[in-house]
């Protein structure tokens, strides 16, 4: 069934986990098909599925899932925001330097003022003067790198940096859980609960046990937080008026504008919010992932936090799912060349049964046809090589994304007015 | 042209440049540098003959991704797929031009230039193939087709095809003496001889040719006419016969052939090898280019001369302490924003005044508000 147009946009929830019981059937497959995928793989890894890749692979989708969820903001209140990028890099230059001058807090507190001061001049040139929101973002991209140089140059040289990085700066602390992770409790060193099931080998369980282990040990404070803006922005999005006064400008903002809302208004509080939410993504990279800022180490991961934010349909937990994918990908192109080449297989594998669940629900034949020669390309290589070259997880998330768009558009729903000048009273 | 319309054509431009000098003013004055001297410092520095020949040689690439970018803008489609394009088409163009070992001149530079405008037409052609098939926005599409060909397909084939090197530059193999493009230095010499160390590359003739090109098949051709009505009114140009996937896709070959001779000049007229220092980042700012220009051939080159020198002229900030020259990157970014509004405005500023005069025309009864200067209120429909 592919929706018409007219229908009312999706809840955070749909397409993703419309029942419950999705979830139940979505969560276990995944795993299984990690854990089968390690089982049968030509290079023997157990990387794929344990605690040390899972908790990287966390903590590096958080500046893509906030960027992603600063894109959600942007889009729902009708503004294409390809400038998360450009405030990305901002977020990882003042979070340096707000760390260097008053700790970590204070760093993560500037980069997300710095991404909002981003978002506002985005926001200026787009909801204000109306210029075209691409040329307003590429405008934000251009500027941004330009501008942190420039700062670099001021204060990083003398405080031993260089014009292209800052000095070394250390993050917040981690913990971990409890019982369930081996965390210590009041002194009191807890039984490693997950950490047993995973050491002991069983096929599936330990795998699951692995996963889970990763979401709870280790964790720094600032991931955590950065996953509880996920729950948050779905109450505010969906369940506040403030919400659904801003995914009205995203939808109809003529029609809302003749309900009394303040239409330009609600597109800069989304952009603005869409900024510091991407630079808060920005200082989580240099003061928590490297450790420093550094030229160029935004790597496009606005553009890829774009791409989950497509990917997830314009919802969160969506874009979440996407921004956890990828930050697995980069985690095996940064940990673990062997699990890198297992990789294919996976992608092998949920091909075949894709194109299993395509030839059952009888769906278009071309499609379906495409999808098992890639498949039979895919496996042909996997076949005949021992690695994957590291370019490849680099770029898995373009690739994915225009897979998606390319084989799923008709499941794709954007914001009605997304992208759309608007003027008041120019319906 | 009348002094109106001159201004017209000419003011916001130069409305947005100057904003953009006050912007930096205040950056410098801001970081402890004194603005004036400053730019006492570029304009002493940039009317050098050694710099305006460094500032021509940067417009060439320049003036050729801004009118990759203007060529889809025609038919309103974003292309800021140019980066990609562009670093693609030099890398193969490169490779391939080295491989082919020494032959005759003409036909080594034909054979390079060839290879980069097919290689940016067909990377080009695959974002617009996705958009006339899958309906994929091509703004998604180039963004993510940059990324594959700069950090996959050219870092991937870089580090399989690199040659071993003294510099320790990861590089490939040089281009033969008879695949460089010659240097217009000779020229130059007839007038002034007092040139040193720089050489004007003789690319900005190929670069007057395609802006002549783009100017005649977009003004003077069944193809441009084609691609404007389309970006002008799609349903519009279709119903009278224009097939608008056929329109898109040649408008994207054609951009995308264009964006392959962005990094002509630099590896013909330069550096005759593929390295990682390869100048990287003219497809972005040639949408600077387009914007400022209007995306008008000879618009379009006086931007490109402007931001050529812009970034040449700064150098000597560094030199001499003032600043670091980032605050040219800086000052794009402002002009683009503030040649945007300012064409907007007069945009806007222009149709309101035509509603003005039409509602007059039809007689005085419609109360004209829309001298005022409010927000569309008195704007009448045609």
């Amino acid at each position: 069934m592919s929706a018409p147009r007219d229908l009312p946009a999706p809840g955070p929830l749909a397409g993703f986990v419309s029942g419950r019981r999705r979830w139940l059937v979505y969560g276990p497959a995944a795993v299984l098909l990690l854990a089968a995928t390690q089982q049968f793989a030509s290079l023997p890894t157990d990387d794929l599925t344990s605690s040390g890749t899972w908790s990287i692979a966390l903590a590096w989708s958080v500046p893509i899932l906030l960027a992603g969820m600063g894109g959600i903001f942007s889009e729902r209140s009708g503004v294409v925001n390809i400038g998360l990028e450009g405030m990305l890099i901002l977020g990882t230059w003042f979070g340096a330097f707000g760390t260097l001058v008053g700790g970590p807090w204070f760093g993560m507190l500037l980069a997300a003022a710095a991404g909002g001061v981003g978002g506002l001049v985005m926001a200026a040139a787009a909801v204000g003067f109306n210029v075209d929101h691409i040329i307003a973002g590429v405008a934000v991209n251009l500027m941004a790198p330009g501008l942190t140089r420039f700062l670099s140059d001021l204060h990083f040289s003398d405080r031993g940096g260089s014009i292209t990085q800052s000095p070394t700066i250390s993050g917040v602390s981690d913990f971990t859980l409890p019982i369930l992770a081996g965390g210590a409790l009041f002194g009191w060193d807890s039984p490693d609960l997950l950490g047993a099931v995973e050491r002991a080998g069983v096929f599936f369980l330990s795998d699951l046990a692995g996963m889970m282990r990763g979401f709870v040990f280790q964790m720094s404070w600032f991931t955590l937080i950065a996953y509880l803006v996920l729950p948050l922005s779905i109450l505010v999005l969906w369940k506040t008026r403030f919400g659904l006064r801003l995914r009205s400008c995203g939808e109809h903002p003529h029609a809302a504008d003749s309900l009394g809302v303040n239409v330009y208004r609600y597109k800069y509080y989304g952009v603005v919010i869409s900024g510091a939410l991407a630079g808060a993504g920005g200082g989580f990279l240099a003061i928590q992932l490297s450790g420093l800022y550094k030229e160029g180490q935004t790597q496009g991961k606005g553009f890829i936090g774009l791409a989950t934010m497509i990917f997830g349909n314009w919802n969160p937990l969506g874009t979440a799912r996407g921004a956890i994918l990828f930050g697995f990908t980069e985690t095996l192109r940064l940990r673990d060349e062997k699990a890198a080449h297992g990789l294919l297989l996976l992608v092998v594998i949920a091909a075949a049964l894709l194109v299993l669940w395509r030839l059952l629900r009888r769906r278009g034949r071309m499609g379906t046809l495409q999808l098992a020669l890639a498949a039979a390309a895919v496996g042909f290589w996997y076949a005949n090589s021992t690695s994957v070259p590291n370019q490849l997880p680099a770029i898995t998330p373009h690739i994915a994304v225009l897979v998606v768009l390319l084989f799923a558009t008709a499941r794709l729903r954007p914001p009605a007015a997304d992208g759309l000048p608007y003027r008041k009273g120019e319906g | 042209m009348t002094g109106k319309g001159i201004l017209r054509v000419a003011g916001p431009p130069l409305a947005a440049v100057g904003l953009a000098v006050l912007v930096a003013s205040l950056v410098l004055a801001v970081s402890g540098a004194d603005p004036l001297a400053a730019f006492g410092n570029v304009i002493e520095y940039g009317t050098r003959l050694e710099t305006l020949i460094e500032a021509f040689n940067r417009a060439v690439p320049l003036y050729l991704s801004g009118i990759a970018f203007a060529i889809a803008m025609r038919i309103n489609l974003f292309q800021i797929g140019v980066e990609g394009q562009y670093i693609l088409a030099a890398f193969l163009a490169a490779y391939v031009g080295a491989g082919v070992g020494t032959l005759f001149p003409p036909l080594h530079v034909a054979v390079i230039l060839a290879t980069a405008m097919a290689v940016g037409a067909a990377w080009a052609g695959l974002a617009g193939w996705m958009k006339v098939t899958r309906n994929v926005h091509e703004v998604i599409s180039t963004i993510m087709l940059n990324a594959i060909a700069v950090a996959g397909v050219v870092s991937y084939l870089l580090g399989r095809w690199k040659i071993e090197s003294a510099t320790l530059d990861t590089r490939l193999g040089d281009i033969a003496p008879s695949g460089w493009f010659p240097s217009l230095n000779p020229l130059i010499e007839l007038a002034t001889r007092e040139i040193r160390r720089v050489e004007l590359t003789a690319f900005i003739l190929v670069a007057a040719l395609v802006g002549a090109a783009y100017h005649l098949i977009i003004n003077r051709t069944r193809l441009g006419y084609d691609l404007r009505a389309t970006g002008a009114n799609p349903w519009a140009a279709e119903a009278s016969g224009v097939p608008p996937k056929r329109t898109i896709m040649l408008a994207m070959l054609l951009s995308g052939a264009a964006a392959g001779l962005v990094g002509m000049a630099d590896l013909l007229g330069d550096q005759h090898f593929y390295s990682l220092r390869f100048p990287q980042g003219l497809g972005f700012t040639g949408i600077a280019v387009a914007l400022l220009g209007r995306n008008h051939a000879v618009g379009a080159a006086f931007a490109a001369l402007a931001f050529g020198w812009l970034e040449r002229a700064s150098g000597v900030l560094e030199v001499r302490g003032d600043a670091p020259r980032e605050i040219v990157t800086i000052m794009v970014g402002v002009i683009i924003l503030f040649a945007v509004v300012a064409y907007a405005l007069a945009q806007r500023r222009a149709r309101i005044a035509a509603a003005a005069a039409a509602a007059a025309q039809v007689g005085g009864a419609a109360p004209a508000g829309a001298g005022s200067g409010g927000r569309g209120g008195g704007e009448a429909e045609p």
